[in-house]
């Protein structure tokens, strides 16, 4: 037993806020799963269990680390045993704790600590983990080959796509976000460490700065092209929208799956040099949008609905036929939406003098055949954008349902 | 390359000569004109607005689905909203620059000539001049290029079919980089010609799904790669049918100064992310020579461009010549024979200070649009 919070609430280095009720949400464990919880302060705590995992419809934080991995054991008890482990860790770390009891300093001195130690003294800060299957978890190891849910397709291989096998697939994948980039790359880290022996990283990708807006009263932010991204967004709020384009429901099965979802990852280098060197009036034109307020091209203010049947002189569309917003909007795709949740990135330099930079782009869907993939295939042929992007990593996971008190990450899968 | 269909996107420099630095505009400080359109009636709340942003509100109260235009003289379109189902409000904004007397128009069931009203915008006139003798002159000079290089471009494409299909492997490979020389000088003009672009120039992890791998980069694998094979000469008559098709449409085409800015800087776009990463001749490791081809078509089209420049900005000018020269000069000292090094010749160091020169140009010639439109 050990009640001690690890960290104590310091509140958000460089945020300013102030911290209302500090602690208030430690150790407080909702029974009944969260309604979408108004961020008190960027140090709370968000609830690990619950009908639906955290981390799809809770506020998008600040960071993210996502990982994937391969798992190496050929024993399905020791990968049971692993998710039974990690989910201990992970409901403690997102609750502001240490990984493991006696932590990172409470152990013996002969011993390694337990807890690797960057994240004593901070607080939650609305850490959310979330794990997902990828469609190689489904062959002949486990068991589970009949259990692959029809969703869980190998993703096409879109025109254009560069992909580099080190950065796509996995196993399994982890998403840490959290409103402190070292309590996310702690909680990584620590999983990680957990299971050495019986999976290893397969890749892994940090980001910053969410780029889409999961709830209404969270301002839309930008992508690296400066633009505003996500003003249409399924945010946490559009139950109706959630049921149609986000859960998985009995009538999709397979029924471990149910109350779960899909997650697409990509890895999308945005060539930010010759962006920059591109017009304003280009930049919107190929966007759709304007890049001061955000609204759509013919319209005014953001949140004005896309009208793509604005036409101006000698009767062009405002909104070009290859311009973003059309080709990714619910009309041209028969009414399919998904849920965004990317973050940017930059890795770094590409040796030739260019930044490594991007949006890791993240979308929850119910059916990823019908919704990521249209959507996808229309951009890749189609949107002027793809001059300026590269899609580097590719994954594709079902997101299992939230875990009940008591239960383990995955264990509708393996019950 | 291609790993695009970059159009020469007519309808964004039309709205760069708009200077509208923003699309959306702000509405006009009287607020919207409410149109209230029926099936057979189309009431428009004011007929008459000053220059500059003008808002409809367009409210359908008929039965049938319509449209809403407003026409300059002889109907040239402002604007207009199309689709607008009964019971819908949809709004048009249009920026009118010129005083002058107008139409409304509503269409019910979307066709025939509408509902029409007289609309007077008062106010300044202003017009963007295109008189500038100099920009006229440019746009020529520019055509000329474009069609000395077409010539080119179609007499050697044939020698180099002519090779491929009498099975000459050795002089087929010699003239390939040579007939895309003429190619890559001219892409921007090529790619503003929709599908036939990715049939000539198409690699082959871009090829749409259900789309055949064809063209110089089918060759190219064929001649490097897997050896001739039973398809070469038909996929080489094909792409000697589409060049030829190309080149028609390339001398026909008529280019404003701002194209001609754009796509000397879309040129180098190309190099930047093609051809210094060696992903463009992955088969021949000829990208040397189209990265070469690109600089002078750039260049070209700068030159046409120059006295523009140069009177309206010395200094962007001094800058383009110098950074132009630093980057031939480095591309010279690849040379090798008639032609250049292998990509795959040239050290990691070597290849970053290419990229470097690229970038050291792309910034100074991505202004000169904005000063050619001044």
């Amino acid at each position: 037993m050990s009640g001690i919070p690890r960290r104590r609430l310091f509140g958000y280095a460089g945020a300013g806020v102030a911290l209302a009720g500090a602690g208030a949400a430690v150790g407080a464990l909702a029974a009944a799963p969260p309604a979408v919880r108004p961020a008190a302060s960027l140090a709370d705590a968000v609830p690990f269990d619950g009908e639906h995992q955290a981390g799809i419809v809770t506020p998008a934080q600040d960071r993210m680390h996502f990982v994937a991995l391969d798992v190496k054991t050929t024993k399905r008890d020791e990968l049971v045993g692993l998710l039974k482990d990690w989910t201990v860790a992970a409901r403690r770390m997102t609750e502001g704790r240490e990984a493991a009891e006696l932590g990172a300093v409470g152990g013996r001195p002969e011993a390694p600590p337990k807890d690797t130690g960057e994240a004593l003294g901070l607080a939650a800060s609305a850490l959310t983990l979330t794990i997902g299957f990828g469609p190689s978890l489904f062959d002949d190891r486990f068991g589970l080959k009949d259990l692959r849910p029809a969703g869980l397709i190998d993703l096409p291989r879109f025109p254009r796509d560069d992909l580099d096998e080190r950065r796509s697939g996995g196993d399994l994948c982890v998403q840490a976000c959290a409103n402190d980039p070292q309590v996310a790359v702690h909680a990584i880290r620590n999983l990680v460490r957990i299971g050495f022996g019986r999976v290893a990283v397969r890749w892994s990708q940090l980001g910053f700065g969410r780029t889409s807006s999961t709830t209404r009263d969270q301002a839309t932010p930008r992508n690296l092209f400066g633009f505003k991204d996500g003003t249409n967004n399924i945010k946490a709020e559009d139950a109706d929208a959630l049921r149609d384009h986000v859960w998985v429901t009995a009538d999709d099965g397979p029924r471990w799956l149910v109350g779960g979802t899909y997650l697409v990852a990509r890895r999308i280098r945005m060539h930010v040099e010759i962006w920059d060197r591109t017009s304003l009036a280009e930049q919107e034109d190929l966007v759709g949008r304007t890049k001061g307020s955000g609204a759509p091209l013919g319209q005014v203010d953001e949140f004005d609905p896309v009208d793509l049947h604005v036409r101006g002189a000698g009767g062009a569309p405002r909104i070009a036929a290859d311009a973003h917003v059309r080709l990714a909007s619910a009309e041209s795709l028969g009414g399919a939406r998904i849920l965004r949740r990317g973050y940017n990135f930059t890795d770094g330099t590409d040796g030739l003098g260019h930044l490594d930079a991007g949006l890791f782009f993240i979308a929850f869907n119910r059916d990823t055949a019908r919704q990521f993939v249209p959507m996808q295939q229309a951009l890749s042929t189609k949107d002027r954008m793809m001059e300026y992007l590269e899609h580097t990593g590719s994954g594709h996971f079902a997101v299992p349902p939230g875990v009940r008190e008591g239960g383990y990450w995955g264990d509708t899968l393996f019950a | 390359m291609s790993t695009a269909t970059r159009s020469l996107g007519l309808g964004s420099l039309l709205l760069l000569l708009a200077a509208c630095g923003g699309g959306g505009g702000t509405p006009s400080a009287d607020g919207p004109i409410a149109v209230e359109a029926t099936d057979d009636a189309c009431k428009v709340a004011k007929n008459t607005a000053g220059t500059g942003n003008v808002t409809f509100e367009v409210t359908n109260k008929g039965t049938k689905v319509t449209e809403f235009y407003l026409y300059a003289e002889g109907d040239r379109i402002l604007g207009e909203v199309e689709n607008i189902g009964p019971g819908l409000t949809r709004r048009l904004i249009v920026e009118v620059t010129e005083a002058g007397k107008l139409q409304t128009a509503c269409k019910p069931g979307m066709k025939g000539d509408g509902i029409r009203a007289d609309f007077t915008v008062t106010g300044d006139a202003k017009k963007a001049t295109d008189s500038d003798a100099k920009l006229a002159e440019a746009t020529k000079s520019y055509q000329r290029y474009v069609n000395s290089q077409a010539d080119s471009l179609l007499t050697k494409t044939t020698e180099f079919v002519d090779a491929v299909k009498a099975g000459k492997v050795e002089d087929a490979k010699a003239l390939f980089p040579v007939s895309r020389t003429y190619w890559e000088r001219i892409e921007p003009v090529a790619e503003s010609f929709g599908d036939l672009d990715p049939r000539i120039d198409g690699r082959e992890d871009v090829i749409e799904e259900g789309l055949e791998f064809t063209g110089y980069h089918r060759l190219e694998k064929d001649l490097w790669e897997t050896g001739l094979q039973p398809d070469s000469a038909a996929i080489a008559d094909r792409l000697l049918t589409d060049v030829k098709e190309i080149v028609e449409k390339a001398k026909a085409v008529e280019l404003t100064p701002l194209q001609l800015a754009n796509g000397a800087k879309e040129l180098l776009d190309e190099v930047a992310t093609g051809k210094i990463t060696g992903e463009e001749d992955r088969y021949s490791h000829t990208d040397l020579w189209d990265f070469r081809a690109n600089v002078d078509g750039s260049q070209a089209a700068i030159a046409a461009l120059r006295p523009v420049i140069a009177e309206k900005d010395a200094a962007l000018a001094a800058t383009v010549d110098e950074k132009f020269k630093a980057l031939d000069a480095l591309l010279e000292t690849h040379r090798k024979g008639d032609g250049f090094k292998l990509y795959t010749e040239l050290s990691e160091a070597e290849v970053k200070a290419l990229a470097e020169a690229v970038d050291a140009l792309g910034e100074p010639i991505s202004k000169v649009a904005e000063v050619v439109a001044r």
